[in-house]
């Protein structure tokens, strides 16, 4: 406790004060006051919603303010753009991964940060450049492949050495470790332990808990664009905090969890039999139950997302046949949508949402897809529906008319699984259904999954959280180096027992 | 060049094919045609579509589209050769016109970010304007008769086999390579790419938005005002209608060099040779003589679709957007 104490003795590095914005028809923050110290790891909390990201847009010039000041380093300042705060010392890895898809690595890491005469660009001097910040987060990537090949995990390690730089003051992080696995968020650790020592300020956002508890040395939390508070991390307990953040006890949902796993006895509806894809995935047999949840374990790159994109058909197999309870399943997505087999892609920003689109189409859309476009659902139909999702799923929304670009990032996953559920499917295929999304709703999420489940769904959920798949899963089924290998069921669903068999032998 | 490695080249590889294989192709149906001559002739005839073009690449690179290119050259020629009848030398008119150029399409960069409006419609009413404007310079063809233009066009390199780099050809190849450098090897250069490629991202990434869009028009604007000084001292004289549609086959050059409409990937350098096809087409018909010029149009439009269709394929089948 003592060192956690002197750490955050630092100097104020920013201090905002009064902070206020407005979005049409929302007050996203209203009078926060937030401050950092050097040399402090802080993170930011709240429900989806609260509007973390948005202060921290405010703070580095992508939003402008409507009221309100900012010091930095007791000097006041306006960034009018982004630049102006990269500049100064503030370095932002935004929560949507922003880098550029068709650039290679090396461009997208140098982008606005060379230092050529003129304005010229030496690659040769870019290219060291980029390996060094590589480097630093001890990542192995090919400089010359595009960004846009690689994995979300692996964008979103780019986009913080990218935010890296040698003069960098103030760091922040929205929420990184959405989609990293255990040992990611490790080296992500280590190295924001290593430069809060070099006097750096951190702020950190996200959702999971245990990392606010492993890292952090302050918190402040938001609340419905309100501050409600700031505290050391040693001084207050997880209930506390829980409370804080959404307003009540969140006791009686978290039991939801301790549902007894099913014996699956259900009916089989899709058989996998030696499906695969040449280098992507070797050839597995899987079985999926009308009320039985599966759960898809495994590290990253270990093939997670591939089994689910075979599945579905988004990816086609090269071998072995998938067969559905009525005949053989179609090869590609527009057949299984119609078989009532429905995918939440891992990356909602490219393949998920139609951020132009209102959250009420954007919920429609699968479910007006299988009806047909001739047969349109009625607009009273439409808004029932969107109304009924909006309760069901929390999403803090004023009503359904709001483009699905101005919600915050966890609200806008909750549509994904609205737009899947309103298309009453048989099967539905979860990737990362609880990235990015808060703890109060992530529990409402699992519980949700379970009921559905009681329905007679079949479901396939493939989490990078260990526990989130123990917590919800009647069978798990492993993944390692793209290839299954083996299942898990009943008493052996154990954090332990997947660890184990994720690790494999060399553990 | 690391940026220029891997899979991003198929469509310029397919592009230097296709212009291989039509060459090739002509060699094989005409004697003379496959020779250092026929080559240089190309070059210097298509030099000002290939110098608007480069400017268009920089446009759509940055997921923009200019369509006043083609009045740019009507207008640039009109007051070259008006000016020159009031006695202003060559050199002078052509540095003032590029400057009214860029900042022609500076402005236009201006409007299409600071408002928010579609490039396509606001460079259409450039195209409009421009021109209209032409008709108000002079509604005649005016001949350009200062003895500089003499010299300019006198100006050529022998090249082996009995080839001729002209006047404009050489200006053309210099202002390749200016493009070239300033697309792969600037910061500008890597902003365009930025935004065309995504541009809220690099907004996000500390880009300047506003002005890389400025100057991309900009940089539009001076390259099809060059192009209509290397227009107007070839045909040494003014015409108010010159240019016209030329817009188009700037595009159309673009694309045929491999350059991704919608923004973020492509070559300079596919543009030479996309600009290079469509020269070979038309020179291809012209040798062939029983054959009218509509089947310069209707061959280019065959092969601007064809090459279309590959591109999808391509851009589907290795994921170029990523
Ligand atoms: N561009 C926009 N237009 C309108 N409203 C917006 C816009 N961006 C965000 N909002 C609203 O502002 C509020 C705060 O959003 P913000 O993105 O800051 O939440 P957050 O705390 O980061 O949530 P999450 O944990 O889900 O990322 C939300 O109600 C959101 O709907
Ligand atoms: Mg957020």
């Amino acid at each position: 406790m003592a060192i956690m104490k002197a750490n955050t003795a630092g100097a104020t590095r920013i201090a905002m004060r009064g902070i206020r914005k407005a979005y049409p028809g929302v007050l996203a923050l209203d009078d926060v006051d937030f401050e950092l110290h050097g040399g402090e790891i802080h993170a930011l909390l709240g429900e989806n919603g609260a509007g973390k990201s948005t202060l921290i847009k405010v703070l580095t010039g992508a939003l402008q303010r409507d009221r309100g000041e900012i010091m930095l380093d007791g000097e006041p300042v306006n960034f009018a753009k982004t630049g102006d705060a990269q500049d100064a010392g503030i370095s932002t890895v935004y929560q949507e991964v922003n880098l550029i898809p068709a650039m290679t690595v090396t461009q997208n890491l140098t982008l606005e940060k060379t230092h050529g005469r003129f304005g010229f660009i030496s690659w040769r001097k870019a290219r060291a450049q980029a390996q060094q910040k590589l480097d630093r987060l001890g990542l192995k990537v090919e400089l010359n492949r595009t960004v846009g090949s690689h994995s979300v995990a692996i964008q979103q390690m780019i986009a913080i050495a990218r935010a890296l730089d040698d003069d960098t003051k103030v760091l922040v992080l929205d929420e990184p470790t959405a989609s990293l696995d255990a040992d990611e968020t490790a080296a992500l650790f280590d190295v924001m332990r290593s430069l809060k020592a070099k006097g750096i300020a951190i702020v950190f956002i996200t959702h999971f808990l245990e990392q606010v508890y492993e890292v952090s040395d302050r918190i402040t939390v938001l609340r419905n664009g309100c501050k409600i508070g700031t505290s050391l991390i040693g001084d207050i307990n997880r209930q506390d905090l829980i409370a804080m953040m959404i307003g009540r006890d969140l006791g009686e949902v978290e039991e939801a969890f301790a549902g007894e796993r099913r014996d699956g006895s259900g009916e089989v509806v899709l058989t996998a039999e030696g499906v695969g894809r040449k280098r992507v995935l070797a050839p597995f047999d899987l079985t999926l139950r009308a009320g039985e949840v599966v759960g898809l374990s495994g590290l990253l790159g270990s093939g997670r997302t591939e089994l689910v994109k075979l599945i579905f058909g988004a990816l086609k197999h090269d071998s072995g046949t998938l067969k559905l309870a009525n005949g053989t399943a179609g090869n590609n997505p527009r057949a299984s949508l119609d078989a009532g087999i429905v995918l939440c892609p891992e990356d909602r920003k490219s393949e998920g949402l139609v951020g132009e689109l209102s959250v009420r189409e954007n919920i429609i859309l699968s479910m007006q897809a299988k009806r047909g476009w001739l047969r349109k659902v009625s607009r009273a139909e439409q808004e029932k529906i969107a109304d009924e999702m909006i309760r069901a799923l929390a999403i803090a929304t004023p009503d359904g008319e709001k483009l699905v670009r101005q919600l915050s990032g966890g609200n806008q996953q909750k549509v994904v699984l609205a737009r899947a559920l309103a298309s009453s499917p048989r099967i539905m295929l979860l990737d990362e259904p609880t990235r990015g999304i808060d703890v109060g709703a992530h529990a409402e999420i699992l519980t949700l999954i379970r009921t559905l489940c009681e329905d007679g769904l079949a479901l396939l959920v493939a989490s990078s959280e260990i526990d989130e798949v123990v917590a919800s899963s009647d069978r798990v089924a492993v993944l390692r180096d793209r290839r299954k290998i083996g299942e898990l069921t009943g008493e052996d669903i154990t954090r332990d027992k997947i660890v184990t068999m994720i690790a494999g032998d060399n553990l | 060049m690391s940026a220029l490695l891997n899979k991003k080249l198929l469509p310029f590889y397919a592009t230097v094919a296709v212009f291989i294989a039509i060459f090739l192709i002509g060699g094989a149906m005409y004697n003379n045609f496959l020779s250092m001559r026929v080559l240089g002739n190309i070059l210097a005839d298509n030099s000002f579509i290939i110098i608007a073009a480069i400017g268009a690449t920089f446009v759509i690179l940055s997921g923009g589209i200019d369509l006043s290119v083609g009045s740019m050259i009507g207008f640039v020629g009109v007051c070259m050769a008006v000016l020159d009848s009031m006695g202003l030398d060559p050199l002078t008119t052509a540095l003032l016109m590029m400057v009214f150029g860029f900042a022609f399409g500076a402005f236009q960069g201006w409007v299409i970010d600071a408002l928010d409006i579609q490039p396509f419609i606001i460079t259409l009413a450039g195209l409009f304007l421009l021109r209209g404007m032409c008709f108000m310079v002079t509604i005649n063809s005016v001949p350009i008769t200062h003895e500089w233009a003499d010299l300019y066009s006198d100006i050529r390199i022998r090249l082996p086999g009995n080839g001729l780099l002209r006047s404009s050809a050489i200006v053309m190849l210099i202002s390749l390579a200016a493009a070239i450098i300033l697309a792969h090897f600037t910061r500008f250069g890597a902003n365009v790419y930025a935004i065309g490629g995504d541009k809220e991202s690099a907004r996000l990434m500390g880009v300047n938005v506003r002005r890389t869009t400025v100057l991309v028009y900009a940089v539009g604007g001076l390259f099809a005002a060059l192009a209509g000084v290397v227009y107007a001292l070839y045909t040494k004289s003014g015409y108010p209608l010159a240019g016209t549609t030329l817009e188009l086959s700037a595009i159309a050059s673009v694309v045929l060099g491999g350059t991704l409409l919608t923004g973020g990937v492509g070559l300079v350098a596919g543009t030479l040779f996309g600009g290079m096809i469509l020269g070979l087409i038309s020179t291809l018909i012209i040798f062939n003589g029983s054959l009218n010029s509509a089947w310069i149009l209707i061959s280019s439009g065959v092969l601007l679709f064809a090459f279309m269709v590959m591109h999808r394929f391509l851009v589907g089948s290795f994921g170029l957007r990523d």
